[in-house]
């Protein structure tokens, strides 16, 4: 199977700069592989032929100018919209009929461009909403208040004070998510996003909003997140400073097909990112 | 930390405690013989109103789906209350007995109804629940008023044409169509409602406070986030709508066998709306508040006995007063200054997140 699939890949996508996942990762099996992945809605067609492999500790970058398709193919890989062709190989599961739950389940969480937190509930209870499904009690029990209750909203605690750590929020447990800063609340997506314990991140715009510190402050977090979790990141984001800062590999779309793959250094160099870049500028 | 996790729990201690302080003053009013009979013969019915107002707020406050048929579940629990006792008669004579079979199976069935209506409905998005639970309640209705249960010694007949099949046999009537159930033993007293509203409340409270609970009220706040984290949308739409109809199955169940005879014209439209308002008044999802509603609005009435012709009239103006009074900003923002000033504020929590936004009010 895995021969197979790399097989496959290398013959059907002839682009030069496929390799881009990371040397220590080329031997390893890719945590997500998107084979020709495409979407249309009506007739007009948002993703064509999306290939992409991310090694399992990959940071990624996926940039392209507005309305490329960027968040679409973040949709499509979460099936929030079901792809009109190709696959997605997760982990080496195909994820297609799975629902959107049983896809973060196989192993992608993700942020949102327009932050989606749960207004209404603390910052501590978003984060064990995140860890859900890591820690089980049915129904009863949380009901008659059972000593298995106890036991898992005490292990509830403990991991989600655990996991605010990484971003210094504890002190934040208490607040309404609603009720936080902007950043802050940017922090706690990625903060429910992880609780999930996924092997593959999505972040879509996680630096949207934030100033030049907060943005390289964010830098150094998604890398120590990298580490600690040895997990893939994926990242959707317009601040340049960020994406040639971190990513180890970077993709750019334009009108929903991937016009380069590569190292920051030959994205920086390619010609038609440029000219998609400075093109769309001279149009304004 | 303690702060808010106390607050919690010191909000839910303060709607036990008014619910057993309640219980108690009337328990002495009673004994004391101050109360009039006519209150006396609303106990029971606000206990069950009660527990129709927290099991509705479940359904509307926190899995945030609208209900309109909610009096549908308590017909099925009523219904099957009393056929459970009426079966019972014989076989099993201690009272109370008899009445928690009732409450439990009355439960049972409107579970068995809610899963049946929530299993196709709480896939969809939108209004749907609304549209098909107020269509719930007309049926129920309908069927109940074309139902005929007869006893015999071979056992339970069921009809749904007439009685004289099942007289024939020389059994007892104990559905009799749009006549209802009559001759139903009076098996609620004021402590068994009591009872059944700590039960209830209980239920409700614990269910909000769980893990169950937090991935519902993710759902209402945000089903894509809530998706997306992993949560099983129609699974735990349903347990929450599951739970919430076999509540009213109890409440039902307790409310019939406080009559000797009961229709089922009694749980129609117009209930499932008078259960609403007593959440909507009482706050959306605020337990307590749909707990003080619905004895309030159930006595009302009754109060108001003195204008006669007028009575609803008051009552309408009454609500609409309440619902502009407490939206007025003006009256909202002098209930925080006074909170504020006894200490029960949260902007001194609020103050903590880096003097971003707060929620305000």
């Amino acid at each position: 199977m895995a021969s197979n699939v790399t097989r496959e890949r290398t013959k059907m996508v002839p682009l030069p700069s496929d390799s881009i996942v990371p040397e220590r990762d080329v031997n390893k099996r890719p945590v997500l592989e998107a084979r020709h992945l495409g979407i249309d809605f009506g007739g007009l067609t948002a993703v064509d032929e999306f290939n992409l492999a991310i090694g399992p500790t990959e940071i990624a970058g996926l940039i392209g100018p507005n309305g490329a398709g960027k968040t679409t193919v973040f949709n499509l890989l979460t099936n929030v919209y079901k792809p009109t062709r190709g696959t997605v190989i997760l982990n080496g599961k195909d994820t297609k009929g799975m629902r959107i739950d049983q896809v973060n389940r196989a192993g992608i969480a993700r942020t949102f461009q327009n932050i989606r937190l749960f207004t209404d509930l603390t910052v501590e209870e978003n984060v064990r909403i995140g860890l859900h499904n890591e820690i089980k009690c049915n129904m009863f029990s949380g009901i008659l208040r059972l000593p298995s209750h106890w036991r898992t909203e005490k292990e509830f605690h403990d991991r989600s004070m655990e996991l605010l750590k990484i971003f210094d929020m504890e002190y934040l447990a208490d607040v309404k998510a609603g009720a936080l800063p902007y950043g802050a609340q940017r922090r706690l997506e990625i903060v429910r996003a992880l609780a999930t314990n996924p092997s593959l991140l999505l972040l879509d715009e996680p630096a949207a909003g934030m100033n030049p510190s907060e943005t390289a402050e964010l830098m150094e977090n998604i890398r120590k997140i990298r580490d600690q979790f040895q997990i893939a990141i994926m990242l959707i984001e317009h601040d340049m400073s960020l994406v040639m800062g971190i990513c180890e590999g970077i993709a750019v779309l334009n009108y929903g097909k991937i016009i380069a793959k590569g190292t920051p250094e030959e994205i920086q160099n390619n010609p038609q990112v440029i000219e998609a870049y400075l093109g769309k500028q001279g149009e304004d | 930390m303690k702060n808010i996790k106390g607050k919690k729990l010191r909000s839910n201690m303060i709607t036990y405690l008014i619910v057993i302080i309640a219980f108690v003053i009337i328990q002495g009013l009673s004994s004391g013989g101050i109360l009039t009979n006519n209150i006396k013969g609303m106990l029971v019915p606000i206990c069950a109103y009660i527990c129709m107002a927290i099991s509705l707020n479940l359904t509307v406050g926190i899995l945030g789906e609208l209900s309109l048929g909610h009096a549908g579940f308590m017909s099925v629990g009523a219904f099957t209350g009393v056929v459970v006792t009426l079966c019972l008669e014989t076989s099993v004579s201690s009272g109370p007995l008899r009445l928690l079979i009732a409450i439990v199976c009355g439960a049972i069935t409107a579970a068995i109804a809610g899963v049946i209506i929530g299993i196709p409905v709480l896939r969809l998005q939108g209004d749907y629940l609304a549209i098909v639970t107020l269509a719930f309640g007309e049926i129920i209705k309908n069927i109940l008023n074309n139902t005929y249960i007869g006893l015999d010694e071979t056992g339970l007949h069921f009809s749904m044409k007439d009685m004289n099949a099942l007289q024939a046999a020389g059994g007892k009537v104990l559905l009799n169509g749009p006549m209802g159930a009559i001759g139903v033993t009076k098996l609620s007293t004021f402590a068994a409602g009591f009872i059944l509203v700590l039960v209830v409340l209980t239920v409700a409270l614990n269910l909000i406070n769980s893990r169950t609970g937090r991935a519902v009220m993710a759902i209402r706040d945000n089903r894509i986030a809530a998706e997306a984290t992993g949560i099983n949308i129609t699974k735990y739409k349903l347990m929450a709508f599951v739970t919430s109809a076999s509540l009213a199955g109890m409440a039902g169940a307790l409310y019939a066998l406080n009559y000797s005879t009961i229709v089922p014209k009694k749980f129609d439209f117009n209930t499932s709306i008078l259960i609403l308002v007593f959440v909507v008044l009482g706050g959306i999802g605020n337990i307590r508040g749909s707990i003080i509603a619905a004895a309030i609005l159930t006595i009302l009435p009754e109060m108001l006995r003195a204008f006669s012709n007028y009575r609803m009239l008051i009552y309408a103006i009454v609500l609409i007063l309440v619902m502009l009074g407490t939206n007025n900003p003006l009256l909202k923002r002098k209930i925080g200054e006074f909170r504020e000033k006894i200490g029960l504020s949260r902007k001194a929590i609020d103050m903590t997140t880096e003097g971003g936004d707060r929620d305000g009010k």
